[in-house]
């Protein structure tokens, strides 16, 4: 992380008291013991009690907050629900958080044009039951859907089970305000579908809190399915239900959902959960498809029929709204169930071509050995997402940096068959010094150019993301010629 | 790679795209960039003394149909990889239109001029925008340097989304040499369906049940009667088509769901699978206005809002000329008053372009306040000189 300020920090008394003026009542809070339940995300390996937390109610609060920050050297950490699982929302010792939770209305819903605006601290479900009654929901469904908010979704671009047809944040938002650290307040995007200029709105869209703080968001609506079903298909190999995957998209089939787990990951949720998987299969794959119900009868037939080529020898469809529910329960409470079977686990999050599924879990699991680490699989294998669970005890002396090194593992392993870092959960502080794995010193100089046009002091999130931090002024010099730097030999900065 | 003659620069390797920029950087020279040539005519250039045609990089590099994603160089031509694609039963889900005729140009459209200007086909309101389909690119930047973003996967958060930057840009931040995007199966089959006579704010009514119904509608549009009227439909009344796609069985059943979805809006006609495709293709080129001459506006709006760029320009001389698209979050218009479309953009809280007619009138309106100023910050973040595409953009 970027060096503490000392003066930032023995000005700690009068900095809360500034903010105060600008956030009256309790919406400043500077005493150490009330500062804990800020001290981590949902990356709770990584701990850090931040100088404040502000916690603003109103746009212009917020624009007052951090112009006042930016005019005064502080920095800032931006917060929504503190889901993340990259470390995103860690604090700095010496910055402040500023706490999105208050933005909490959902301010329109406009089913003409098929899109709700609402405030940032809104959390993702929150959006969906507000309109089901309608026969409308928001598509992308992060696991955590009911706890993390939609500024925090737009931030890390979140996905879910359903982005495979559906896409991500990035697919399902028209609009947003978002207020740059100098306190302008801007408006990208709105209720059509292109928006006039660059294409901000997307940029913002995953930037883990570097570029702007969100202060409202449009979303678009779409309407319920009819139905949907799920197939739970059980399987000797991982290489069969791998090449099960690859089979029902080269049929042309784009299923709702398709998860996949493995045998370590199976058994921990039946026992979590009993959904009724089978415990002896070495991988299960969850098919989802919707869509009207003469769709769904047919194209389920067509997913049996392409497993059972594959020596599929459990299959089940759901044949009811209950049944499909409880198909997913073990999907959904994979990672407690994990928590269960493990004192403590790390969640990964690389993505890989899926012709690489096999090979790569083959890999995953001669890793663990050598690590002596147990390893459970989660995936969406649809997108060729994983989410290998590293399985440790933080108790032990030299069991989390062994866990820390094998997932790195596991990501450069990622990169290298062509795939990348992240699918969902972002860099954060996680990833952070893995960026060079994939991109190059340009690569990053020109990322790093784009945050110097929304933050040149470099006071939003900072320590996130980048593995080296670089004065907006230094990328400006530098002249990147072929990879090579000009006059490599000179000493700089 | 320069000929004297023309001022004519082609590149064949993504290499000599950087030689070209680091010598043009180096002394401040100003280029303009061009795929196909075809949307040449939309917004201006100033005094580009320098072209950079990217027409020779045009090489498909990695197509796996299994992993849903095509990487190729920006001068592939759009009919070469829709044939490609095809030939795996695969599409380019944002229906990419092919404006060349329209805008009275020669030259094959490409994918790299495909996505730097964000265009995207009837498709749009189910499958996203090109700029949902660009999963990552390698480009030169203004500064001279090659960089990559984004990945070659459908899923990644990996630094900051420069695709979506990239897409949309017009070629005014960096040149693109290398692209790698998203592809989805191809439907089996399409059907529309027809409402006939509805005036526009109707008709937008119309558009609206049918895409709030659960039947994935992937195309919308509504032809006033004047355009209903005009080659190749001749119509003797609006029109109002609603497209589904997927397989025989699952179009069936969608077709009657949105049947009833729609019998307030009266007469409901069926087209069947090769009349909806010609249908869409002359939507999606814009062909009702191919053979005019009158400047024609690209109006983007919320689509419950689009009626109200017809309304505005009803009086105008030469009739009501107003194309919906997009369940009327896209109209094509044509109007010699600049100022009322773009008055009428506004109101309706959207924005106007202009795509074919006066060159002394900006493409793109200017943007406001913050907004602009940020938008010149990241400009300069990758061509600090403004030596690509200047003016483009307006």
């Amino acid at each position: 992380m970027p060096q503490p300020d000392a003066a930032t920090i023995a000005n700690k008394a009068e900095i809360v008291r500034a903010l105060r003026k600008l956030v009256p009542g309790e919406g400043v809070i500077g005493e150490d013991s009330a500062l804990v339940p800020y001290e981590s995300d949902g990356l709770s390996a990584y701990r850090q009690r931040p100088l404040a937390v502000v916690l603003p109610e109103t746009v212009g609060q917020v624009s007052a907050v951090l112009a006042w920050c930016q005019a005064h050297g502080v920095k800032v950490v931006p917060r929504g629900a503190g889901t993340s699982l990259s470390g995103g929302a860690l604090p700095l010792t010496d910055g402040i958080v500023l706490g999105m939770a208050k933005f909490n209305r959902i301010l329109e819903v406009d089913y003409e044009n098929r899109c709700a605006v609402v405030q940032p601290g809104v959390t993702n479900l929150a959006i969906t039951e507000a309109v089901q009654a309608d026969g409308f929901y928001y598509a992308p469904d992060p696991s955590s859907q009911i706890a993390c908010t939609i500024g925090g979704n737009v931030a890390e671009n979140s996905g879910g089970v359903h982005c495979l047809k559906y896409g991500l944040t990035t697919n399902n938002l028209l609009g947003c305000e978002i207020v740059l650290m100098d306190g302008q307040v801007v408006r990208l995007g709105g209720r059509g579908y292109d928006a006039a200029g660059y294409d901000l709105l997307g940029l913002v869209t995953g930037s883990e809190g570097l570029l702007a703080v969100v202060t409202e968001v449009t979303v678009r609506l779409l309407p319920t399915p009819q139905t949907a079903r799920a197939l739970l298909l059980g399987f000797p190999s991982v290489e069969a239900a791998g090449a099960t995957v690859g089979d029902i998209i080269a049929a042309g089939i784009i299923p709702a959902g398709l998860e996949m787990m493995d045998k370590p990951a199976i058994q921990a949720a039946e026992a979590f959960v009993a959904a009724g998987y089978p415990t002896e299969a070495q991988a299960l794959l969850i098919v989802e498809l919707d869509g009207p119900q003469a769709e769904c009868g047919e194209l389920a037939g067509h997913v049996k029929a392409l497993a059972q080529a594959r020596g599929a020898d459990f299959i089940r469809v759901s044949r009811d709204e209950t049944e499909r529910l409880r198909f997913w329960a073990g999907r959904k409470a994979a990672f407690p169930a994990v928590g269960r079977i493990s004192p403590d686990y790390y969640c990964m999050d690389g993505t890989i071509p899926r012709a690489q599924l096999p090979p790569v879990l083959t890999r995953i699991y001669e890793m663990a050995r050598d690590y002596g680490l147990g390893v459970a699989n989660v995936f969406h294998a649809g997108d060729g997402n994983l989410h290998p669970l590293i399985l440790y005890d933080a108790d032990k002396e030299g069991e989390l940096e062994r866990a820390e090194a094998f997932g790195a593992d596991i990501l450069k392993l990622c990169v290298a068959v062509g795939g990348v870092l992240t699918g969902e959960h972002g860099v954060g502080v996680e990833k952070r010094d893995l960026m060079g794995e994939m991109f190059d010193e340009t690569d990053l100089a020109c990322q790093q150019r784009v945050k110097c046009a929304f933050d040149p002091d470099g006071l939003l999130n900072p320590g996130k993301v980048f593995p080296v931090l670089h004065r907006c002024a230094e990328l400006g010099r530098v002249h990147v010629h072929r990879g090579k730097v000009a006059f490599p030999e000179l000493p700089r900065f | 790679m320069l000929d004297e003659a023309t001022r004519l620069l082609t590149p064949a390797t993504p290499d000599e795209v950087l030689e070209i920029l680091a010598e043009a950087a180096a002394a401040q020279r100003r280029i303009e960039v061009v795929g196909g040539g075809t949307k040449r005519s939309v917004g201006k250039v100033e005094r580009p003394e320098l072209t950079l045609s990217l027409a020779g990089l045009d090489a498909v590099l990695d197509y796996a149909p299994e992993e849903l994603v095509l990487t190729a160089r920006p001068g592939a031509k759009l009919k070469d990889l829709e044939k490609l694609v095809a030939s795996e039963g695969q599409m380019l889900p944002f229906e990419p239109p092919r404006l060349a005729k329209l805008l009275g140009a020669k030259g094959e459209p490409t994918l790299g001029g495909a996505l730097a200007a964000n265009l995207s086909g009837p498709r749009r309101i189910r499958a996203g925008a090109a700029r949902d389909h660009l999963l990552g690119f390698a480009a030169v930047s203004g500064r001279a340097e090659s960089f990559k973003a984004g990945g070659k996967v459908v899923k990644n958060v990996t630094g900051y989304d420069l695709s979506k930057l990239m897409a949309g840009s017009w070629g005014t931040l960096a040149v693109m040499t290398e692209v790698t995007i998203k592809v989805l199966p191809k439907p089996k089959t399409e059907a529309s369906l027809l409402l006939f006579g509805l005036d526009d704010r109707r008709a937008t009514q119309a558009m609206a049940q049918a895409l709030n119904a659960p039947v994935e509608v992937s195309g919308a549009a509504h032809l006033p009667p004047a355009i209903a009227a005009r080659a190749p439909l001749k119509a003797e009344m609006a029109v109002t088509a609603l497209r589904l796609e997927g397989f025989d069985k699952s179009v069936a059943a969608r077709v009657e769901t949105l049947r009833e979805a729609l019998k307030a809006f009266g007469r409901v006609e069926r087209l069947d699978a090769a009349l909806s495709r010609g249908f869409w293709a002359q939507v999606r080129e814009v062909e009702v206005f191919q053979k005019d001459a009158r400047p024609l506006w690209r109006v983007s709006t919320p689509p419950a809002s689009g009626w109200r760029i017809g309304e505005a320009l009803k009086g105008q001389e030469g009739g009501h000329e107003v194309l919906y698209d997009w369940a009327g979050g896209l109209v094509w218009a044509q109007s010699d008053d600049a100022q009322a479309v773009r008055a009428a953009a506004r109101a309706a809280g959207g924005h106007a372009a202009l795509w074919r007619g006066e060159a002394a009138l900006a493409a793109f309106e200017p943007l406001e306040g913050a907004l602009s100023a940020l938008t010149a910050r990241v400009k300069a973040a990758f061509d600090p000189h403004g030596i690509l595409n200047p003016g483009r953009l307006g």
